[in-house]
């Protein structure tokens, strides 16, 4: 088993692979020819390398990447204020929600952030509306006004890590 | 750019190519063929319904998302900005092109506990270097930044991937032809991902 979050050992394709698909992949017929054709490598190659990035869960994910409010979803971010000894007891309780798909504590006195995902706009206000009635804490939701978004571009270096 | 509020209309087919893509495209020399096996549909079909998904912002894009902690990214620091309303828009989109933010929104404000209406994630190896950053950002913000904060993530608490309904389950089979193994749900790496 991996430790998904050790340093992966990675070589010049690992890299070269990891910083050019981040942007995008073909929508074509042998996209991973194209890739490899772009890469120096062979289809297999490339077949194969991305998927021992994703065994090793170097790739968090791999295709297409969907806008949830498009597809007529509701998204939202969450933060609450949570009292240091009812943390675990309100964290499981926050998680209970399928709606729930991402929640992180941070070093803030607002130490609970959320990301709520829905299938109709409607049911964000019922969420949390749910959880500020059970756990009696303040829910502030902090859905994007506006969106000034550019992809991940997170660069896998060659240089020491740290 | 303002958000979309804009529903597009999906038909069953873009459905269930939705639910069978959730964990990621198949990894075989032909995946877009490989998913209209399954849809009853031909590759070339599929290929134009990805790429008319894409021009109506379904799809983002077809990528690939690194796990940061892989790539030695141990530091992720959500920096929030408190700056004039009137001013993010300007402001916002300059934060989203730096090479180190990976997000950039502007989010409502709760007066007096939360002042800040800008957020921008950053990534880095260290908190040290996630300060580097934020310098920059304080930099372009310049006079128009009136405060600010860096939450660091001290420990996920959960993270799954996204879900919609549809006629097939998540999960992409293992074709015979398949030289590596299928890319399996792993960090499940969602379009909303804040980390």
């Amino acid at each position: 088993m991996t430790d998904a979050f050790a340093s992966a050992d990675l070589d010049e394709a690992d890299r070269a692979l990891i910083n050019g698909l981040q942007g995008g992949f073909p929508v074509c017929d042998r996209p991973f020819s194209e890739t490899g054709n772009k890469f120096g490598l062979s289809e297999d190659e490339v077949i194969s390398r991305i998927s021992r990035l994703c065994d090793e869960a170097t790739i968090s994910r791999f295709g297409p990447l969907y806008n949830t409010e498009a597809m007529g979803g509701g998204v939202t971010l969450a933060a609450m204020w949570v009292p240091e000894e009812n943390f675990e007891a309100v964290a499981e309780l926050v998680n209970s929600y399928p709606e729930v798909a991402h929640n992180y504590e941070r070093t803030h006195i607002f130490n609970m952030w959320f990301v709520v995902l829905t299938e109709n706009p409607e049911r964000i206000g019922e969420v949390l509306q749910e959880i500020e009635q059970k756990t009696g804490l303040r829910v502030y939701n902090m859905p994007k006004e506006e969106e000034f978004f550019l992809e991940l571009k997170l660069e896998a270096l060659a240089e020491e890590r740290s | 750019m303002k958000s979309e509020l804009l529903t597009v209309f999906l038909d069953a087919f873009d459905r269930d190519l939705i639910a069978l893509t959730q964990t990621g495209l198949p990894l075989v020399p032909r995946p877009y063929h490989y998913l209209g096996e399954q849809l009853g549909l031909s590759g070339e079909e599929v290929v134009l319904r990805i790429k008319a998904l894409q021009d109506k912002g379904v799809i983002r894009r077809i990528g690939l998302i690194p796990n940061h902690y892989r790539l030695g990214y141990r530091a992720n620091g959500m920096t929030v900005w408190d700056v004039p309303d009137e001013q993010a828009s300007d402001l916002g989109p300059q934060i989203g092109a730096l090479p180190f933010v990976s997000h950039c929104y502007r989010r409502p404000r709760y007066l007096p506990e939360w002042p800040y209406n800008l957020f921008a994630m950053v990534h880095a190896r260290t908190r040290a270097e996630v300060e580097d950053l934020a310098g920059g950002i304080a930099d372009i913000l310049g006079e128009h930044r009136r405060g600010h904060k860096i939450l660091y993530s001290t420990r996920i608490l959960k993270k799954t991937g996204l879900r919609l309904t549809g006629s097939y389950s998540n999960q992409i089979t293992k074709p015979d032809h398949q030289t590596g193994s299928p890319n399996q749900i792993k960090g499940k790496g969602v379009q909303e991902c804040l980390e």
